[in-house]
C-alpha cells in the first residue's frame, strides 16, 4: 500500500493516468461507504432516543416514591410555608408585582433580563389551603429551614398533610405527644388501621355476599316470572322463598352493619391533632392515616422503609383520591388478564387463517386480494376497532346473549356493554393481521424438502402440517404473537369504548359464582396513565404517578415479551443443527 | 453444442434386453408431462424390473427427476402441472381418477437430493411412516427402528443415541437415516433422487455400498448424474435427454455398446 503512495508522491502526473483513481485514503469513499455512516448514524439516533426515553421514564418512576425533604420557607412578609420542593423554573414577574418589590429585589431581576426564579412546593393540607401546590419566588424568601419535627402524613382523603404532631387522643383521653416514633402512637395507629381493614372486609366481602344472595333471589323470581308468568305456581313458590330467605339475610345484614358502625365509633375516639405551619390545628382520625413519617428526621433505613412500603402499596392496593394515590393493582390485573385473553383469542384465529391462506388456498388473485386486505387492516385506526367492538361485540353479540341467557337482569346489561371479554376480542381483531402475516412468513420459510420428505412417507397434508410444518414454523409464529401482544398491551383508544373504566372496584375474579366475570368492566394501565395525567383534579399531583404507571406498563409488557421470547428460543434450540 | 443437439432428430427409444426376470413392478406407458405450457417429458415408455436397481442418467434438465417424481406422484404438489399417459404399479394405474395418493406413497420410499431428516429424534424420524399410519405399539416401533437402521447400515453408529436429535448427525449419516426412514414402511419400490449429490466421497461410497446391499430386497430406482455411480450400482440404466427416453437396457450394454450416438457421447463424457 505504502509503495503506491510513494510512487504517487514522487511522480503524480506521469505514473497514474487521470482516469484511474488513486489508491489513497483521501476521502470517506476510499475508507468505507458513506452510506454506512449515514445508516449507522440513523440507527444510533434511534437508539439514543429510545434509551433516553426509557431512562427518563425509569428515573422519574424510580424516584417518585423516595421520601423528600420538607422545607419550611420564611418569606419576606413573615408568612411561612412548609412543603416538598418539586421543581424550579424561571418566569417573568408581572409589572404590578414587580413594582411592589424593594429596589434591591428589582435590581436583581433587572440584571437577570427581567426573569425571576421560583420553586413549586407541594404544601399538602388541601382541606385547609384549598391547594396542593404553591409557587414561591426566590426573591420572597428570607430563610429556608428543614426542622426535624415536621411530619408528612398520607391520608385516605384530602391528600397529604404536612405539619407537626401536637397530641393524640386514645379512647377520648388526650396524650400530649410530638413524635410519631413513640410506641403509643404506633400501637394506636395499628389498632385503628386494623379496625378499618376489618370494616372494609365486612363491607366488601360479607355485606357484599349478602347483597349478592338477595340479588340472586330477586333474579330468580324475575326469571320464573318471565318463564312461567305472574300467576303460575312456580312464581308464587319463588316469591315465597325470596320472602322466607330475605328476612334472615336482612337480619344478618343488620348485624354486620351494626358491627361496622361499632368499629367506626371506636375509631372515631382515636385521633391525632396536627398543627400546620400557619398554626392551624387539624384533627385527623388515626385510621385515616395511611403512612406518617418525619421527613427531615429519617435515617437511611427509615427512608428505604418508606420507599418500599409506598411501592408495595402501589402494586398491591386499590387506588384512592381519584387514582392519584394508592395502588394500581386492579389496573395491573386488568392489563395482564386482557392481554393474555387476547393472545388466547388471537393465536388460534390468526394461525388457522394463515394456515388456510398459505397451505390450502389456491394461490391466485382472490388469495392475493385477501392478503392485501389483511395487511391493510393493520392500518385501520384503532379507535375504529373500538367502535366496531362496541357496536358488534357489546351491543349485537352481548345484547343477544343477554336476551337469551340473562333476560331477568334486563334492562340492566350483563354482556350487553363493554367488558373484559369484549375488550380482549376487540384487541384480538386489531392484532390478528400481525399474527397472520408473521405466521404466513413462518410457514413459507419451512423448507420444501421437509414437506416433501413427510409427504413421501405417506403422510397426508394435515399430518405433514401437524408433525412437520407447524413445529418448524412455531418460533416464527411466536414472534408474531409477541408482536401482537406488545401492540395489544399498549393500546388504549379502542379500550375506552369497550370496557375500560376509570375505577373498577370489582376485579373480574372474585369469590362469587362463577368466579370469573368476563362481562365486568376493568381498569387498564394505559388508560390509567391518561386518566391520572390528564383527567384528574390536580395534574401536578398526577404527574409522578404517570411516570410510575408508565414504568410499570413497560415493565409488564417487557415481562410478557421476555416470557414469550424464552419459549421461542427453547423451540428454536430444537432446529439448531438443521442444514437448511 | 446446442445447435448440434438440435440438429439431431429424435427417433423412438432404443430398448435393449434388461436384467431381471421377476417381471415389471412399474410400467410407464406413453407418459407426457407439461409444466404450464412447457413440455418436460415426451412419450416415455419403460418397465422397471422387480428387485433390480434401475439408474436414470442424463444431463441436467433432461427430466429424469421429473420422471422419478411421477412414480410416487410427488409432482402433484406443483401447480400447473399436467400429465398424459399412465403409470402402473403392479398393474394398477396410479393416475386413475380417485386413486389414493397417500396409500400409493406408503407403498414407496423416497430419498431426496439433500438429506432431509425431520427436526425430531432419530427414533421418531425412522418411525415417521408408521406414526402417520397410526401405529402406536411400542414393540412394533422398536423392531422397525432396529430393522430399518440395520438395513441402512446406521444401527451400530446410533443405537445408543436414538433419542437424540437427528439434526446433530453428519450429512452422510443423515442421508442414511433418510434411507432408513424410506425403508421403515417396507416399501415395494425405493426411489432415490440423486441421493449422493450433497455428500462427500466417503459418505457417497457408504451409500453406494448400502444400495448394493439393499438391491436384493427392494426394487430401487435411482436418479444420478454421476455415470460412474450408475455403472457401479445399477443393473439397468435408462438414458434420458431433453425429456425423452433415448436408450434403456442393462447397464453394461448402455455403457459399453450403446446404439444411440447421443448415449455414446454422454457415457463417454463428450457432453453433459
Amino acid at each position: 500500500m505504502s509503495a503506491y503512495v510513494n510512487t504517487q508522491a514522487v511522480a503524480p502526473d506521469t505514473t497514474v493516468p487521470k482516469s484511474q483513481p488513486a489508491i489513497r485514503f483521501t476521502d470517506l469513499r476510499s475508507s468505507g461507504e458513506p452510506f454506512a455512516w449515514i445508516l449507522g448514524g440513523a440507527l444510533a439516533l434511534g437508539c439514543i432516543m429510545i434509551v433516553s426515553f426509557l431512562a427518563m421514564v425509569f428515573w422519574n418512576g424510580a424516584t417518585t416514591f423516595v421520601p423528600k425533604e420538607i422545607q419550611v420557607v420564611t418569606m419576606s412578609n413573615g408568612a411561612m410555608t412548609a412543603g416538598e420542593a418539586t421543581r424550579t423554573e424561571l418566569y417573568r414577574p408581572q409589572v404590578l408585582d414587580f413594582q411592589k418589590l424593594t429596589p434591591t429585589q428589582q435590581n436583581i431581576i433587572t440584571e437577570n433580563d427581567g426573569f425571576a426564579s421560583r420553586t413549586l412546593y407541594r404544601v399538602g393540607n388541601f382541606d385547609i389551603y384549598n391547594e396542593d401546590y404553591r409557587w414561591i419566588s426566590d426573591f420572597e424568601v428570607t430563610k429556608i429551614e428543614a426542622p426535624k419535627d415536621i411530619l408528612l402524613a398520607e391520608r385516605v382523603e384530602w391528600g397529604p398533610l404536612i405539619g407537626t404532631l401536637k397530641s393524640i387522643t386514645v379512647d377520648g383521653e388526650i396524650i400530649l405527644l410530638n413524635s410519631v416514633n413513640d410506641k403509643r402512637f404506633a400501637n394506636i395507629h395499628d389498632v385503628s388501621r386494623e379496625r378499618r381493614e376489618r370494616m372494609s372486609e365486612i363491607e366488601k366481602d360479607e355485606i357484599g355476599g349478602i347483597n349478592h344472595q338477595i340479588e340472586q333471589l330477586r333474579l330468580n323470581v324475575r326469571r320464573v316470572e318471565l318463564a312461567e308468568g305472574l300467576n303460575s305456581e312456580a312464581f308464587a313458590k319463588a316469591q315465597m322463598t325470596l320472602e322466607a330467605q330475605v328476612g334472615g339475610l336482612q337480619e344478618k345484614y343488620k348485624k354486620l352493619a351494626d358491627e361496622v358502625l361499632q368499629l367506626r365509633d371506636l375509631n372515631k375516639r382515636n385521633t391525632a391533632t396536627f398543627v400546620e405551619i400557619g398554626r392551624q390545628e387539624k384533627i385527623v382520625q388515626m385510621d385515616a392515616l395511611v403512612r406518617i413519617y418525619p421527613a427531615n428526621d429519617l435515617d437511611v433505613f427509615g427512608a428505604i422503609g418508606v420507599y418500599l412500603s409506598r411501592w408495595w402499596e402501589f402494586v398491591s392496593d386499590e387506588p384512592r383520591e381519584a387514582n392519584t394515590e394508592g395502588g394500581i393493582l386492579p389496573a395491573i390485573f386488568g392489563t395482564a388478564a386482557m392481554t393474555l385473553m387476547m393472545v388466547v383469542a388471537v393465536a388460534p384465529f390468526g394461525i388457522i387463517t394463515a394456515l388456510y391462506l398459505r397451505e390450502y388456498a389456491k394461490q391466485g388473485r382472490l388469495v392475493s386480494f385477501v392478503r392485501i386486505s389483511v395487511n391493510n387492516l393493520a392500518g385501520v385506526p384503532s379507535i375504529v376497532y373500538g367502535v366496531f367492538g362496541l357496536g358488534f361485540f357489546a351491543y349485537v353479540l352481548g345484547g343477544s346473549i343477554d336476551q337469551l341467557f340473562y333476560p331477568e337482569r334486563l334492562p340492566n346489561p350483563t354482556f350487553g356493554t363493554g367488558g373484559l371479554l369484549w375488550a380482549s376480542l376487540t384487541l384480538a381483531l386489531l392484532t390478528v393481521p400481525v399474527v397472520i402475516v408473521a405466521t404466513e412468513e413462518a410457514l413459507s420459510a419451512v423448507p420444501r424438502s421437509m414437506r416433501e420428505g413427510s409427504l413421501a412417507c405417506g403422510a397426508s397434508k394435515w399430518q405433514t402440517i401437524k408433525y412437520i410444518v407447524l413445529p418448524r414454523a412455531l418460533p416464527g409464529i411466536m414472534t408474531g404473537i409477541i408482536l401482537a401482544m406488545a401492540r395489544g398491551a399498549g393500546e388504549v383508544a379502542p379500550l375506552m369504548l369497550v370496557g375500560v373504566v376509570k375505577l373498577a372496584p370489582e376485579l373480574p375474579i372474585d369469590g362469587f359464582f362463577p368466579f370469573v366475570h368476563l362481562e365486568r368492566s376493568f381498569m387498564h394501565l394505559g388508560f390509567h396513565i391518561y386518566d391520572v395525567g390528564f383527567q384528574s383534579r390536580n395534574a401536578e399531583a398526577g404527574k409522578p404517578m404517570v411516570f410510575v404507571t408508565t414504568m410499570l406498563l413497560i415493565g409488564l409488557i417487557f415481562a410478557l415479551n421476555i416470557t414469550a421470547i424464552v419459549v421461542r428460543n427453547r423451540l428454536k434450540q430444537k432446529f439448531k443443527g438443521s442444514q437448511f | 453444442m446446442n445447435t448440434d443437439v438440435q440438429s439431431l432428430t429424435f427417433t423412438d427409444t432404443i430398448y435393449h434386453v434388461k436384467r431381471g426376470g421377476q417381471g415389471a413392478v412399474l410400467e410407464i406407458n406413453n407418459l407426457d408431462l407439461w409444466y404450464e405450457a412447457a413440455q418436460a417429458l415426451y412419450n416415455v415408455t419403460m418397465q422397471i424390473e422387480k428387485g433390480m436397481v434401475t439408474a436414470m442418467i442424463g444431463p441436467s434438465g433432461c427430466g429424469k427427476s421429473t420422471l422419478l417424481r411421477c412414480i410416487n406422484r410427488m409432482n402433484d404438489l406443483i401447480d400447473g402441472l399436467r400429465i398424459k399417459g399412465e403409470v402402473r404399479l403392479n398393474g394398477e394405474d396410479i393416475y386413475t381418477r380417485g386413486a389414493d395418493v397417500i396409500a400409493l406413497r406408503k407403498r414407496m420410499g423416497m430419498v431426496f437430493q439433500k438429506p432431509n431428516p425431520f427436526p425430531m429424534s432419530i427414533f421418531e424420524n425412522v418411525i415417521y411412516p408408521l406414526r402417520v399410519d397410526g401405529v402406536t405399539d411400542k414393540t412394533v416401533l422398536e423392531e422397525t427402528v432396529e430393522r430399518a437402521l440395520k438395513g441402512s447400515a446406521l444401527w451400530n453408529e446410533v443405537k445408543d443415541r436414538l433419542q437424540e436429535s437427528a439434526l446433530g448427525m453428519s450429512g452422510g449419516q443423515q442421508q442414511r437415516l433418510c434411507i432408513a426412514r424410506a425403508i421403515a414402511g417396507d416399501p415395494e419400490v425405493l426411489l432415490m433422487d440423486e441421493p449422493c449429490s450433497a455428500l462427500d466421497p466417503i459418505a457417497t461410497a457408504k451409500i453406494e455400498d448400502l444400495i448394493n446391499e439393499l438391491a436384493g430386497q427392494y426394487t430401487i430406482v435411482i436418479v444420478t448424474h454421476n455415470m460412474q455411480q450408475a455403472a457401479r450400482v445399477s443393473n439397468n440404466t435408462a438414458f434420458m435427454y431433453l425429456g425423452r427416453l433415448i436408450e434403456y437396457g442393462d447397464t453394461e450394454t448402455i455403457f459399453q455398446m450403446p446404439k444411440s450416438l447421443r448415449t455414446q457421447d454422454y457415457v463417454t463424457g463428450r457432453f453433459g
